[in-house]
């Protein structure tokens, strides 16, 4: 019963901690507007968020070598020390996997941001951020009244 | 905290371009300076933006790395009455060109509200997680 609330919780603050990562992202494409030869980073929040979850099939998930039902050929951590095939600590969560976005107009100083599109991946993002937050305030509602019992 | 990251990052474009404001103002100033005080004209001057790495992949600030002068022959003006006019009665102004100091003046500005309009979003976000399960 009690995993199951902090299931939940867990994912939300998974979906919380990405949407910051890309507000960050966003905020560094929006700064770097006049900087020539910039380019513009981005991820997919879906597959990223599907990644930190745990939730991604084996033949989706691009470390993941060994195919579905085989052994996978990620080194086993056994201390929060051990260094994984990726060169990360094994305690530390995975990097984000970054992308560079489309251009949909080509600068003559290699600039790839788009910043009308940035603006509103930003707005969009801010938005998405708050929905998150509510999730989590009323989950944590919900329990203090589970807890009350009024 | 990564959004943290964010005040760093909008803060280093929001100063960057009002460096380069700056120097658009000066060289607005400047549009019909004759000559300077080592005698030769005004020369426009440009900033040059270069993306600053900060810690975490992916976030990038801005830092002027260089301002540059403009090298373009000035503005030559035939009025031989002029004080600073040469032999042949022209004077020579400084190369500025108004109108692209205007454009870039406008650009900069409009860079400037965006990256101040990113860092308030960012600070709203963050108290908004400050009051994270009070209630509310």
């Amino acid at each position: 019963m009690l995993n199951q609330i902090t299931d939940s919780l867990n994912f939300q603050s998974d979906a919380l901690r990405l949407r910051s990562e890309r507000q960050r992202l966003l905020a560094s494409n929006i700064a770097n507007g006049d900087t020539p030869g910039y380019v513009a980073k981005d991820f997919d929040f879906s597959a990223v968020l599907r990644q930190a979850t745990g939730k991604v099939s084996a033949a989706q998930n691009p470390l993941n070598l060994g195919g579905p039902g085989r052994p996978t050929l990620a080194m086993a951590g056994t201390s929060g020390g051990h260094l994984q095939r990726t060169g990360q600590l094994a305690g530390d969560r995975p990097e984000t996997e970054l992308s560079y976005s489309v251009q949909a107009m080509s600068n003559l100083d290699n600039n790839t941001v788009d910043m009308d599109r940035e603006r509103a991946n930003f707005t969009d993002n801010t938005v998405r951020y708050e929905a998150t937050l509510r999730f989590i305030n009323s989950q944590v509602k919900t329990l203090n009244a589970a807890i009350t019992g009024q | 905290m990564s959004m943290f990251k964010i005040f760093n990052v909008a803060g280093s474009a929001v100063s960057a371009q009002a460096q380069r404001l700056n120097v658009v103002a000066s060289n607005l100033a400047n549009a019909d300076t004759v000559a300077g005080p080592d005698g030769s004209p005004y020369k426009a001057r440009h900033v040059v933006f270069t993306t600053q790495p900060m810690g975490d992949a992916g976030t990038a600030g801005v830092t002027v790395s260089n301002v540059t002068e403009d090298n373009s022959p000035g503005r030559r003006i035939h009025d031989p009455k002029h004080p600073q006019a040469d032999a042949e009665g022209y004077v020579t102004y400084s190369n500025v060109n108004p109108v692209e100091e205007m454009v870039n003046m406008i650009s900069a500005s409009r860079s400037y509200q965006n990256n101040v309009e990113v860092m308030n979003t960012a600070k709203s976000l963050l108290m908004k997680t400050l009051q994270m399960g009070q209630g509310s």
